[in-house]
């Protein structure tokens, strides 16, 4: 009997697309609560000390301590909280970047794809878009001034800053004819030539930002990376020491901790994205393992390792900016994401256009 | 497929009803998020996968990000309806829904028309006039009475705003 | 293939609770809510038979719906913050100063 249902290609392909998601789903979890670990590792030494290193050797059991501590914390809910409400607005903080990790392509499709839909990248910008219940549900829900503040200037950034991430993936797209992110990858293979210096031919490799016409939507996309996901310099929803804590004030254990997790799987979730779009997704040299040369691309699982290099990179670079620069107030935030980026992003539409449309997008 | 479909379909008429049912205006906005999400989901079975994502990133990221805004702004709290005024009209309002479904019902058992299908044009001894009353009065008579209806509440808005204040205008604010 | 009538049934059975609730609901955001369910069940209509005449005018129709729609929705409400400024008040059984 499971021969016959193994037998049916729709049974075959939802099981695999199962076992990817667990996979996935544990994988990221994982990640997520030693980034917790090394965000307050780097964090130490940025500023002249040592993070945590008494739990374990190098402190490295630090994230189990936490969680054992999360669980065992008592939970209240404010009076006068709307129940239901508060209940699911951490959920809802963290569901649409887990979802968006399907559609994201780790490695050559297709095995390391959950699924590729044909409009992976309009996927993600609906899944951006509902981001932003989750916080701002969070805030209203608490009964509480601040969080409510804390949660309006959230949203009101995150949709200020969405528009602009939206169009700045809109180059990309000119640039590889379609919407699907394998497409994207698949569009950003091998390397171009690029001039001759001295009888030599100079090659870069295809990836999207060694396209001058990328530089800035590049730049424009991390920087509403960092507004998306609510993470310093626009980080004044979660403010401490502003807003008490912003709209997760009244918000304890294991909720929070859904919260926290959640800002951190978006943090991972937009950088895979950025990866996807600008940097060449799971593109890199083969280093002439499993026969080949150099830079040929080696075998399928050499894609997985170049991106999660790419990946820690960008989780390093967020970390370090986080450390590094004081946040922006709140007027200057919309300032910035509706006067400075907003033009910025449209005028590179038209540019990437015009160079698009007069030398193909290989030029 | 057909099973998701009807899935889909539960949840989208569940979720309406309950946007039109219950007390609090947050949930209610709420409900209409779920709603529109399974409307997206109707539709990637549709094959507008285009549309599917664009309703997610419309309807339920903007509009109702905007409806909840307005709702936390002006801190609405619970729908108070007592009274027996707002009960007559309340019964009203549903009794006239039940008989927009019926009607609704009813065209579909007699799949969308009353009346044959004329399949050619009639003689051209009738005339036009002739043919199209045959068309008019036997395939397409529910539209037509619509409309006579419609005319209808357009002549009584008109009467009324046209009638001008019976009373002095006193509230002056 | 999911059958065009029970397409066009879930679009009909939508559109009547978008209808009772303007005519139940008292609350002026709510009765806004049910007409964008209206508007929703139309485009369902739309998509629906572009599906099954194997044709894209319906998808573009819907497109320029949900456009118009994004629109009357910001203006609305913003119409509905007015009022509300002026008369304390989003019941629309409340502001009857036109009534004859």
């Amino acid at each position: 009997m499971l021969a016959e249902l193994w037998s049916n290609p729709a049974v075959q392909t939802l099981t695999w697309a199962l076992v990817k998601v667990l996979i996935i789903l544990h994988a990221m979890l994982g990640v997520v609560s030693y980034l917790i670990f090394a965000e307050r590792k780097i964090c130490g030494h940025i500023q002249a000390r040592v993070g945590p290193n008494r739990v374990g050797p190098f402190g490295l059991l630090q994230p189990i301590a936490d969680v054992l501590k999360l669980l065992f914390k008592e939970e209240f809910i404010p009076a006068g909280a709307n129940k239901v409400v508060f209940h699911i607005a951490p959920i809802l903080a963290v569901f649409p970047a887990i979802v968006t990790f399907s559609v994201i392509p780790m490695g050559p499709p297709p095995m390391f794809v959950v699924t590729d839909i044909n409009v992976g990248l309009l996927l993600f910008l609906a899944m951006s878009s509902l981001g932003v219940y989750g916080i701002t549900l969070g805030g209203w829900a608490s009964n509480n001034k601040y969080a409510l503040l804390g949660g309006l200037r959230s949203s009101a950034q995150m949709i200020s800053y969405e528009l602009a991430m939206g169009l700045s993936t809109i180059p990309v797209l000119l640039a590889s004819s379609t919407m699907s992110l394998v497409g994207i990858v698949q569009a950003q293979a091998g390397a171009y030539k690029v001039g001759t210096i001295a009888g030599f031919d100079l090659f870069l490799p295809n990836w999207g930002i060694f396209h001058w016409y990328l530089v800035l939507p590049f730049v424009i996309f991390l920087i509403t990376a960092f507004a998306e996901t609510n993470r310093a310099p626009f980080d004044l929803p979660e403010a401490e020491g502003e807003l008490v804590a912003g709209f997760h004030t009244e918000y304890s254990s294991m909720k929070w901790a859904l919260f926290f997790l959640g800002e951190y799987m978006n943090m991972l979730v937009i950088s895979a994205i950025a990866i996807t779009l600008f940097l060449g997704g799971y593109h890199g040299p083969g280093l002439g393992i499993g026969g080949g040369g150099f830079w040929d691309p080696g075998p399928a699982w050499m894609g997985l390792v170049w991106f999660m290099v790419k990946l820690g990179a960008f989780m390093f670079f967020f970390i370090w900016v986080r450390w590094t620069y004081p946040r922006l107030r709140y007027d200057q935030l919309m300032n910035f994401g509706w006067k400075v980026l907003l033009p910025a992003a449209i005028v590179n539409v038209l540019l990437a256009g015009v160079w698009i449309f007069l030398k193909g997008p290989r030029a | 497929m057909i099973p998701l479909f009807l899935g889909f379909a539960a949840m989208l008429v569940i979720t309406s009803l309950m946007v039109v049912l219950h007390k609090n205006p947050v949930t209610s906005a709420l409900f209409l998020v779920l709603s529109f999400s399974s409307l997206a989901g109707i539709y990637l079975l549709l094959h507008a996968e285009f549309l599917g994502m664009v309703q997610i990133v419309v309807y339920a990221g903007a509009i109702m990000v905007l409806f909840l805004f307005v709702i936390m702004y002006l801190n609405l709290q619970h729908d108070v309806e007592t009274g027996v005024q707002i009960a007559v009209r309340r019964g009203i309002g549903w009794l006239a829904g039940a008989v927009l479904l019926l009607a609704g019902a009813t065209l579909l058992r007699r799949g969308w028309a009353l009346g044959p299908a004329n399949e050619m044009l009639p003689d051209e001894a009738s005339g036009n006039v002739a043919a199209i009353g045959k068309v008019l009065y036997s395939r397409y008579l529910f539209p037509f009475e619509i409309t006579s209806i419609l005319l209808l509440v357009a002549m009584i808005g008109v009467i009324i705003i046209a009638k001008g204040r019976a009373r002095s205008a006193g509230e002056t604010t | 293939m999911i059958p065009l009538n029970w397409l066009i049934a879930l679009s009909a059975i939508v559109f009547c609770i978008g209808v009772v609730g303007v005519l139940v609901r008292r609350n002026a955001l709510v009765i806004f809510m049910s007409v964008e369910l209206m508007l929703n069940a139309a485009n369902l209509a739309f998509v629906s038979f572009a599906s099954h005449m194997k044709s894209l005018d319906g998808q573009v129709f819907v497109f320029f719906v949900m456009t118009v729609a994004a629109a009357e929705v910001a203006i609305g409400l913003a119409i509905i913050v007015h009022l509300f400024r002026l008369r304390e008040t989003v019941f629309v059984d409340e502001i009857h100063l036109l009534k004859g």
